[in-house]
């Protein structure tokens, strides 16, 4: 956490407007190396459009999105990738008849440079299967890598759509939701498999967009609270959960109630 | 653990069908072995059709205008060009179709499923009427003419028709199946193949993998033009005659029918389609002319009771067999 952190991302003065409706309106914030910042609101505060914003999905209306000082406005996932940036989605998103072992290979063989190797064998190509061996270990998925993924349970077709997102060896990596759908006991299981797997991979920061406040306040180094396309709150946990206003105005009071009482 | 048969099961099966092939013709009568002529160039064209279909998941219901391309450009070549030499049919029509692609395939591939579908029909048949409309260009519903090619420069000029096809061009067909099955199978097997069966998977998952959605579908679609002309080309020399029926949309038809029956999820399906589909055809010909009635009924049957076609059956037969 040193204070010369490299910047990664920069949003500055991003307004995204769909016809009269704004959905971000002067929206700045920077994500530098080491942090892990979390992106938290009620519904319809904007969290997606900034998100998709952040990834280049979209175009802001006014403002612009830096990554690593080039401006990324509607870049792209692949441009995205290739830049160094990975974003794993809320809704786990699998190759259904793919094993574990194949659907790892596919960011493999995009992060290599192998996409066009149109008479290359992939079965013989060791090197290539060594390091999905290694992803998959680290997310505790070397035991599956010949398990079709459509079989794994929820909680590994999440973990998988993950280890496929960090084989891009990305510098970023954006989690929406990573815990949505898994059982709360299993849920600082996987965010602490992600912690360890992001320092692994030499992933230098992490951007969580995340409804649960336990996670957040355990994992996260800084929160962004973001209210009806404005943010109302950028700070780090202890700053965010010391004060009662922003907590009561992002997840209301009774869930900031059981925070104090816990 | 793999419910497929072990690689070299898989090897010995190839090695046994292309060894039947190879022997067929001085086995079965002339009628059987020329039948087998059009099996081989449906099954070329289908090995680029399903990797565009069954690998990448795009179904085009125009590809008979590449198949049509492969027979109208081996026609213009040895009729109107004088090129007699086999193997420079078979790369020039692969070419030509290879260029006609560009322009479909950049439109198409922007869409997927019914839409895709749909576009690919209509470029069917705009060239369909191409080739009807433009008489002196194409010699409208009669066609034109395709001559006997010469086979690495060899003409076999004192052999009749049937013997030349059923002879020499056989093996030539099968030579070139076998190249062109091998190359399919390395580029289904390779890091590029990997990326088409995810873009199948999950397209949007791929392209946040890194995987370029567009262009590899472009690719795949330009392959799938290359093996479906080198199909029409063997056709056209089979029948003498490269005329508008090739691109007609019953025809592209067809081309789906024959994958469906052998099973697009399977390599060799396609394949084993080609052959049933020529048969079938051709017996249900012979015996009846509600033929069509019957072929429709086959493809029902299919598609509701083994919708993993013909190799889907196999296979489900030879996992019990192993298991026994």
């Amino acid at each position: 956490m040193s204070t010369t952190s490299e910047l990664l991302i920069e949003a500055l003065g991003v307004r995204k407007a769909y016809g009269a409706f704004v959905a971000l309106d002067g929206v700045s914030l920077t994500v530098s190396a080491s942090e892990t910042v979390a992106i938290v609101g009620p519904n319809g505060a904007g969290k997606t459009t900034l998100v998709n914003l952040l990834t280049g999905l979209l175009k802001p209306t006014d403002g612009v999105v830096r990554f690593k000082g080039h401006d990324i406005a509607g870049i792209g996932p692949v441009t995205l990738a290739q830049r160094g940036m990975a974003r794993a989605f809320q809704l786990v998103h699998i190759f259904p008849a793919m094993t574990v072992a194949e659907t790892i290979a596919v960011a493999v063989v995009s992060q290599t440079g192998r996409s066009l190797h149109l008479f290359a064998s992939l079965r013989r190509d060791a090197a290539l299967w060594a390091k999905v061996r290694e992803v998959a270990a680290i997310f505790g998925l070397e035991g599956k890598l010949e398990t079709e993924s459509r079989l794994l349970s929820q909680g590994e077709k999440k973990l998988l759509d993950i280890a496929s997102a960090f084989a891009l060896v990305p510098e970023v990596i954006l989690l929406d939701e990573p815990t949505s759908g898994v059982s709360s006991g299993d849920k600082h299981g996987i965010m602490t498999t992600l912690v360890a797997a992001s320092k692994r991979a030499g992933v230098k920061a992490i951007i969580l967009v995340e409804h649960d406040m336990d996670l957040v306040a355990e994992y996260a180094t800084r929160i962004v609270a973001l209210q009806a396309g404005k943010v109302l709150a950028d700070r780090t946990p202890d700053a965010f959960f010391g004060d009662p206003d922003i907590v009561a105005a992002i997840v209301g009071r009774r869930v900031g109630q059981s925070r104090e009482n816990a | 653990m793999s419910a497929l048969p072990k690689r070299s099961a898989l090897v010995a099966f190839v090695a046994l069908a292309v060894a039947v092939l190879a022997v067929l013709p001085h086995l079965a009568e002339p009628y059987y072995v020329t039948l087998v002529l059009p099996a081989f160039a449906y099954a070329i064209a289908l090995l680029g059709f399903n990797l565009l279909f069954g690998t990448t998941g795009l179904l085009s219901f125009g590809h008979a205008l590449f198949v049509a391309i492969g027979a109208y450009s081996t026609a213009v070549l040895t009729s109107k060009m004088g090129v007699k030499s086999f193997e420079a049919i078979v790369l020039v029509s692969g070419v030509v179709a290879v260029l006609a692609a560009v322009p479909v395939a950049l439109l198409s591939v922007r869409y997927v499923r019914i839409f895709f579908g749909i576009l690919t029909l209509a470029f069917g048949m705009l060239f369909h009427s191409f080739l009807f409309k433009f008489y002196d260009l194409t010699g409208g519903d009669t066609g034109i003419r395709v001559l006997r090619p010469t086979l690495l420069g060899m003409p076999f000029a004192e052999l009749d028709k049937t013997a030349f096809l059923i002879g020499p061009f056989y093996y030539a067909c099968l030579l070139l199946l076998v190249l062109l099955g091998l190359a399919m199978w390395r580029v289904v097997h390779s890091p590029f193949g990997l990326q088409l069966v995810a873009i199948r998977e999950n397209p949007r998952k791929a392209e946040y993998l890194g995987v370029r959605v567009r262009l590899f579908r472009f690719l795949a679609f330009l392959i799938s033009a290359f093996y479906c002309a080198v199909g029409g080309a063997i056709l056209a020399i089979n029948t003498g005659q490269a005329d508008p029926e090739l691109a007609y949309w019953t025809h592209s038809g067809e081309l789906v029918f024959m994958t469906v029956l052998g099973g697009f999820a399977s390599f060799f399906g396609p394949l084993v389609g080609a052959f049933a589909f020529i048969f079938l055809k051709s017996e249900l010909m012979g015996a009846t002319q509600y033929w069509r009635f019957f072929l429709g009924a086959t493809l029902a049957l299919i598609v509701i009771g083994f919708p993993r076609g013909l190799m889907g059956v196999a296979s489900d037969l030879w996992r019990k067999a192993c298991r026994a």
